[in-house]
């Protein structure tokens, strides 16, 4: 039936999209000196596609989601140096946890405005911060985790020196979940959240529990933005205080701006851009990167995407 | 199980001192086309988001097909077969009209928690929606964004997926309000044409409208219930003249 399948056509694979997982698993390979950059860039992508389900799908808008992405590292850390060394199951207990603590933090943002929420979240994510600060005989404090030994994925490939184990450990983790997520946006529930998102009155007056679906995203968001974090633990072998930090929250929320909320890919494209262009930026200009970065955000905001991609509709009014 | 499928018994809300709705009961058959007129600032908005569970009454209690339903909430109350309009039209405007109505089928049915498929992948779901894009004249901006439709277009959307929502009861607030003439006929064919069995309850300034359409009318004013006829009955009524109807005439 025609309108079935326009419906089904949304949630259909588009050829680019395998391209482009297939270069991003091809990259490590054919650069082997690129691969800590496809790793770092995966990790944040997925952090900043987390982000999204919350921010691009549901309307929630928040400051602190490093808060999830510190405690998935600091879980993964201390699972591989106290527990076992397994980096699955270290993923796994991370996403766990970090899904339980989202859980609880939902019950903070399911009230009041956006003000409200940017404080909470805000506030929330200082609280962890100082808390692994002061629990440093746990965390290690301001010197970070250090002595993390990571054993062989699936018991079988040891990280390397060059990084091509964990880019491909972390595209991996990142495609399973990205799966899942892609799964998530296009369903009847992916729907409620878009329609909590653009009119929550409405939402409710079509039998939308918008509490409990709100809760629902909020809690797996926070798991995998704990997956990220616990991949760059992993991954580096390290976990310290900056994981926690605004910047890491504020950084992701740039991402998404530069890519664009609410689709997945924004989240990817974001962290595309944004990591090339720190990493350019700060070889070019060390001291001064970040200049360059704000002044791509106040144009991005002022002009638009669409119109800043697009350099030949500039003259036309 | 008697014939009232709705009915609300002494219904009070104060919004501190001040009475917004004072010990309104009122009864909905099967299949009702009942109208709930008064002049502004009669309560009319007030009952209707006491019925609906938006705000919670300060006395009395309503039941729905028998059971009481006066402490659930709004998306509770839906599920059991409530369902109301706006007098504002509030739709969700980054979705099409076909995603919509999609949505709204899907939650009625049970299937708004699934994440493993796609919206529309229940064949019956999406056949419901293009039943209602055709019945409500929409089949043409189907795929448009809701916010590039036009107004009249906006307006029988906000109707259809109150219908997606399978209602026992319909509370239509105002649904002609606002709509240009020209796209108002479409309008007035789409809520003539509701299904016979759901009982309506309609709340409307247009008085047109409103006695071509009810066979029962309920008048508010200041917060209470003044009476309770039929149209004709309505209409001969001094009292009901004298404070919403004016000096006659408006029986058009």
């Amino acid at each position: 039936m025609e309108y079935q399948s326009t419906l089904l056509r949304r949630a259909r694979w588009r050829p680019w999209e395998f391209a482009l997982w297939a270069a991003a698993f091809a990259v490590p390979l054919v650069f082997p000196s690129r691969a800590l950059m496809v790793n770092e860039i995966a990790i944040v992508a997925l952090f900043a596609m987390s982000l999204d389900l919350v921010l691009g799908y549901a309307g929630v808008v928040s400051l602190g989601h490093a808060a999830f992405f510190g405690f998935g590292a600091y879980t993964a850390a201390l699972f591989a140096k106290h527990v076992m060394p397994d980096p699955a199951v270290g993923l796994a207990v991370a996403i766990v946890l970090s899904a339980l603590l989202g859980a609880l933090a939902s019950l903070t943002i399911l009230r009041g405005s956006d003000l409200t929420r940017l404080m909470v979240t805000l506030g929330t994510a200082l609280l962890l911060l100082e808390l692994a600060n002061k629990l440093d005989w746990l965390t290690g404090g301001a010197d970070g985790l250090q002595g993390v030994v990571m054993g062989p994925v699936l018991g079988r490939f040891e990280f390397d020196l060059y990084g091509q184990t964990a880019a491909w450990y972390s595209l991996a983790v990142m495609l399973l979940l990205f799966l899942l997520m892609r799964r998530l946006v296009h369903s009847p529930f992916g729907a409620t959240l878009e329609a909590i998102r653009d009119n929550r009155l409405r939402a409710a007056a079509i039998g939308v529990p918008v509490v409990a679906r709100l809760a629902v995203i909020y809690t797996v968001a926070a798991g995998i933005a704990g997956a990220a974090g616990a991949l760059l633990a992993q991954t580096t072998g390290f976990a310290s205080l900056d994981v926690l930090a605004f910047d890491r929250s504020a950084d992701v929320l740039l991402m998404l701006v530069i890519g664009g909320v609410g689709w997945l890919y924004g989240g990817v494209a974001g962290a595309i851009v944004f990591k090339l262009l720190q990493d350019w930026l700060s070889s070019v200009t060390p001291q001064y990167w970040m200049f360059w970065i704000g002044l791509l955000l106040v144009l991005l905001v002022l002009v638009g995407r669409e119109r800043l991609l697009r350099p030949w509709t500039w003259r036309r009014r | 199980m008697t014939d009232i499928v709705l009915a609300a018994q002494g219904l009070v809300k104060r919004f501190g001192g001040i009475v917004a709705t004072d010990k309104v009961s009122l009864e909905l058959r099967r299949g009702a086309r009942h109208a709930l007129i008064g002049p502004n600032g009669a309560g009319k908005t007030t009952l209707v988001n006491l019925l609906t569970g938006v705000l919670a009454p300060s006395a009395g209690r309503i039941a729905l097909l028998g059971e009481d339903i006066t402490g659930l909430a709004p998306h509770q109350r839906v599920a059991r077969g409530l369902v109301r309009t706006f007098q504002i039209n509030q739709l969700f405007d980054s979705m099409t009209p076909l995603q919509t109505l999609a949505l709204a089928v899907s939650q009625r049915r049970g299937l708004g928690a699934k994440w493993w498929q796609p919206l529309g992948a229940a064949r019956p779901v999406a056949e419901r929606a293009g039943q209602l894009l055709e019945q409500f004249h929409l089949a043409d901006v189907a795929q448009q964004p809701t916010r590039q439709l036009a107004y009249g277009k906006r307006r029988l959307l906000e109707i259809a997926i109150a219908l997606a929502c399978e209602p026992r009861v319909l509370l239509l607030d105002e649904p002609v309000a606002g709509v240009p003439p020209g796209e108002r006929e479409e309008l007035l064919q789409t809520v003539a044409a509701l299904p016979g069995d759901v009982s309506v309850l309609l709340i409307e300034h247009d008085m047109d409208l409103v006695f071509s359409f009810a066979d029962r009318m309920t008048v508010l004013v200041n917060g209470a219930l003044l009476t309770e006829g039929t149209p004709d009955a309505i209409a001969g009524d001094a009292r009901v003249q004298a404070v919403y109807l004016g000096h006659g005439g408006a029986h058009g």
